[in-house]
Parts: structure tokens; sequence; C-alpha cells
């Protein structure tokens, strides 16, 4: 399990986030929403371990990130980046590949043929990254972290760049992942798609965390006006739930200063 | 372009051949006329025959700094475009190259060189060793890639302009021209005492920079990718940067600034490799022999007095190649 207690960040003198705590479970997906500059990114990087806490305390299964190790971190948790991009054009099997780096060499294995199924990607596994469209990119670097095989996944934005159809292939198979029994993580904007698919939403708002618990307790009319300033619609449909914004409030939301 | 289907271990099987063939060309081809095989049975049985002195006072020293020079800059040029993944980087970028040909030419200015003939490399290595410091004191606080690109920017300005100011205040126009000369880059009339001055600064160098392959493929994906794959990214750059500085500032030390071998050669080889930027280290150190090797052969056959510098050729070779190379970049659209 990965948990954070009580954590604070500071991002060049500004605390970015302030006194958060969250844990994320093995087969869960957690999703972590909020209006920007909330610090949902913030959360996320320090959950990987890429930057700093300033207070508080990180445990993956009951262990820092010191105790664990860096390269055993690299296998622990996997960290799918927002606008992640690749410099050079690589095969596209060898760019899922690298996900297996921290597992010792980069090498086209079962784990990167199941990551490469799992994405649809294995008809182009020849093909240069530099060739790609932006959604097949965006799901050649999903298929990347899921080669790490790692205990956890921590995706930022993972459907920004996508498609409405590849949006659903990529929750679907993110849920599918925590199903497996990855603890998935993942930074969202999509409300409905949050609502569908996250066992647990987790609303942040200038850095805290205002609500957390099943979509259906987080999601409601008040707590999104609150973080959004918007009114929205909600239904069902199938016995899923979808949530629209649909109108600003009259004035955006307050938003409290960072403190220093 | 794409990935050759040559596997790895080919391509540098074929590479090391290719500079074992030139390495013996290289020897073999100078002006005076020499029998190779009468200089080698001369010097393997220790008789100071005129052959055997030609041979490891002045082909050996220069066909095995060709080689080691090349490598120096191919194998750092792709760590640094790995590094900095951006494809125009190279060795000069980093500013060591222009802080090793400083130290030289303070050595030159100030007579130290007429007074002992190691004085000019020995700048050089004292010129590459101050800038490295900075260089790594800044890695080593934390310094971003990009901060590490501005500072070797800055530090090759200055150089340039020391230089530069150096060149204005010479104290004849014939000390000025030997200074620019020098700078022009020549592997001509270096002894075995430069190959061991400078050779071990450049081992250790390419043993650094070789530990960084993986790490430099985990780059490919970013620095926060990289990160959280469990690389060490200061270390990395610390690597890197100090692998580099050690490699180029000894081979500027003693062969002067060669151009363009660090720039284009990680680009020559970069298909033969999947674009990998680890497996892309040996490929270009190898390459980059085997082109500083052929230029430096090309020179001496080349009939002019004087004899073209090393470093004019390269740039020469180079700079079309290069402009050609770019034509492709755009077509695959990196």
């Amino acid at each position: 399990m990965l948990e954070a207690r009580h954590i604070s960040v500071n991002r060049g003198g500004t605390l970015v986030v302030r006194d958060l705590s969250l844990a994320a479970r093995p087969g869960e997906m957690l999703g972590l929403i909020g209006p920007n500059g909330a610090g949902k990114t913030s959360v996320l990087r320090a959950l990987a371990g890429l930057d700093p806490i300033a207070a508080g305390t990180i445990t993956y299964g009951g262990r820092t990130a010191d105790e664990i190790g860096r390269r055993v971190l690299g296998r622990t948790l996997a960290y799918l980046p927002q606008n992640g991009r690749i410099h050079w054009p690589l095969p596209v099997e060898e760019v899922v590949a690298l996900g297996r780096l921290p597992h010792g060499a980069a090498s086209v294995d079962d784990a990167v043929e199941r990551a490469m199924d799992a994405v649809e990607l294995a008809p182009l596994r020849r093909r240069s990254a530099g060739t790609l469209s932006g959604g097949e990119r965006a799901r050649l670097l999903l298929a990347r972290a899921l080669a790490v095989e790692a205990p956890a996944l921590l995706a930022d934005e993972p459907v920004a760049a996508l498609d409405p159809y590849h949006q659903l292939q990529v929750m679907e198979l993110l849920r599918a992942t925590a199903r497996a029994g990855t603890a998935v993580v993942a930074v969202l904007h999509d409300l409905t798609l949050a609502a569908r698919f996250c066992d647990r939403i987790a609303l942040m708002k200038d850095g805290r965390l205002i609500a957390e618990g099943p979509p259906a307790a987080v999601l409601t009319a008040d707590r999104v006006g609150e973080a959004y300033g918007v009114t929205v619609e909600r239904g069902e449909i199938g016995g899923e739930p979808f949530i629209l914004p649909w109108r600003r409030h009259d004035r955006a939301p307050d938003r409290k200063e960072p403190e220093a | 372009m794409t990935a050759s289907p040559l596997s790895h271990k080919a391509l540098i099987a074929t590479l090391c051949v290719g500079v074992a063939v030139l390495l013996i060309a290289s020897v073999a081809v100078g002006y005076a006329p020499l029998d190779l095989g009468a200089a080698i049975a001369d010097l393997a049985a220790g008789r100071q025959t005129l052959p055997a002195l030609v041979l490891a006072e002045l082909r050996l020293p220069r066909a095995i700094l060709g080689a080691a020079v090349g490598f120096s800059l191919g194998i750092t040029g792709a760590a640094l475009q790995g590094l900095m993944r951006n494809p125009l980087a190279d060795p000069g970028v980093v500013g060591v190259s222009g802080a090793a040909a400083l130290g030289a030419v303070v050595a030159f200015y100030f007579g130290f060189s007429s007074a002992f003939a190691l004085a000019l490399p020995l700048g050089g290595l004292i010129g590459a060793g101050l800038s490295t410091a900075f260089l790594l004191t800044l890695a080593g606080r934390g310094a971003g890639t990009a901060t590490l690109i501005l500072a070797g920017v800055a530090l090759s300005s200055l150089s340039g302009a020391l230089t530069a100011l150096a060149l204005n205040l010479a104290p004849s126009p014939y000390a000025a021209l030997e200074v620019v000369f020098w700078l022009m880059g020549s592997l001509s009339d270096r002894s075995l005492a430069h190959v061991a001055l400078a050779l071990p600064f450049m081992a250790v160098g390419w043993a650094l920079v070789l530990t960084t392959g993986r790490a430099l493929d985990a780059l490919t994906l970013g620095e926060d990718a990289a990160a959280s794959l469990g690389f060490p990214l200061r270390r990395v750059r610390l690597l890197v940067i100090g692998g580099t500085a050690m490699a180029v500032g000894a081979s500027v030390a003693v062969a002067g600034a060669i151009g363009f071998v660090g720039l284009v050669v990680p680009h020559l080889m970069r298909p033969f490799v999947g674009h990998r930027p680890g497996r892309l280290l040996l490929a270009s150190g190898l390459a980059g022999a085997a082109l500083t090797l052929g230029a430096d052969i090309a020179v001496r056959l080349i009939p002019t007095r004087p004899e073209l510098k090393l470093g004019v050729v390269t740039a020469l070779i180079g700079a079309p190649f290069f402009l050609a190379l770019l034509r492709h970049l755009k077509v695959d659209g990196e």
C-alpha cells in the first residue's frame, strides 16, 4: 500500500500541498481530481519520490523511499508523467522495454508483450515512435509504465491527449490494472470518467484535500461547485453515473493565496 | 531513418575491425618512406635504427592519438546528446574544449612551450581541469541540465574572449599565427609522451561515460520518467560531464580543437543502433576513432604545403555531411 501521511510540498518557497493524507490500496483505483493549480501533480510527484516533501511521511508497503532505495523504488511504482515525450525515435517495442530497466536490462520480454497487447500496440511494434500519432504515443507511454509491472501505478492525466475511444480504452485498462492487484492513482479532469471508473475519489483545492471517498459521496453538486466554481448536471445511464460541468458560477471560486 | 537489422555485436565488431585497419594504415602512411616490417622488427628487438625511431616517435603516437582523440569526441558527443536529449549537443557545448584551448594558448603566450615541449598539453589539461571542477561543482549542487549547458556556453565565451585577447596582444604576428595553427587541431609531431600524458585521462573519461548507458536509455523518456525508473540523475550528470571534461580536455590539450566529429558521428551511428542512446556510446566512440584516423590519413595524403590541419579537414567533411543529415532529420520529423 502507498500511503501519504500529513504531507506538505514546498515549491519555490510556496506550500503547494498542505497537510494531506492519502492512501492508495492494492486492487483499487484512486482518482485525484481538482481544479488547475490545486496541487494534484505535486502530490503525484511526491508519491513517486520525484520531489521532496517538506513535512509528513510517504511509505510504500510500510517503508519509506530511503529505506527501500532508489533502485527498488523504480520497481515498486511506475510513474506516467503528464505530457510525456519520447526524445529519440526508438522502435515502439524498445520504448515499452524501457519499463523493464528497473528489473535489469531493457529487453523485450513477456511483460513488454503484455503491455503492448493491453494498449493494442503490438501490431506497431517495429514502427518508429517518431511516426506515431498523438494518441498512439500516449498509449505507448502508458504501455511503458505498465511494463514496469509495479505494485503501484501513478498516472498524471493519462487521457488528456486521447480521443473518446481511447479515453475509454485507457480508463478500462487502468481499472483492469487495478483489479489485477495494482494500486492505481490517476490525476483526472473529466468528472464522468472519474465517477465511472474510480473506486475512490480524492478532491483537492488550494493544496488541501477537501473530500475523499466513493465517487457518489465526493462528486456532489456542492463539493464540485465549491472546488471548480461550476454547476453540474448529473444523471445515470445504465446504472452508471455521468457528471457534466454545465455553467460557471457568477464568480470564480475563492482561491486562497498560497502560503509562504 | 530506421534501425538497421545489423545486430549490435556485429556492428561493434565491424567498427573494431575498421578502426584496426585504419590504425595500421595510419602507421603505414607518412611523408618519409618506411619499411614497416623492418621497423617493427627493429623496434621489437630494441634496435635504435631510423625506421624504429620513426615508428616509435612519429607514426605510433600519431595513430594512437588519432584513435583516442576520435574515440573521445565520438563517445562524449553521443553521451552529451543523450543527456541533454538534444541532437545538436557536442563536446564543445560544456565549454571544456574552449578552456583547454585557452590553457594551451596561455602556456604558449607566456613562453612555457618553448621552455619544455609538454607545456602546451599540460596547459591544456590545466585549463580543462579548472573548467571541469567548475562544472562539477555546479552539477554537485544540483544544477539542472539547462543550467550546465548555459554555464558551458559562458565558459566557452569567456575562454574564446581570453584566447582572442592573447592573440590580440601577441608579441609578434608569427606567435599569433602559431597559436592560430595550433588551435586548428593537428596530430603531427606528437610523441609517446603526449600519449602518456593524455591517454590516462581519456581512459578514465571513457569509463565514466560508459557507465551511464542505461540511464541515457531511460532519459529517452525525459528526466521525470528516468528518475522514476530508479536512475539518480544528479550522479548521471556528474558522470557524463566529468567524463566528457576529462576525455575532451585531454584531447584538446594534445591535439587542439577538432570540430564536428563529436556532433556528426552520433547522428551517423544512431540508425544502426535503433536510436538507443546507451548502445550509441561505444558505436560512436569507435566510429569517431575511425573518422579521425581516416581524416588524419587524408591530411597526409593530400599534397599541400603546409600540411592541412586535421581540424580543418574534419570540419570540411563534417559540415556538408551534417547539412545532409539535417535534411533526413527533417523528413523523419524529429
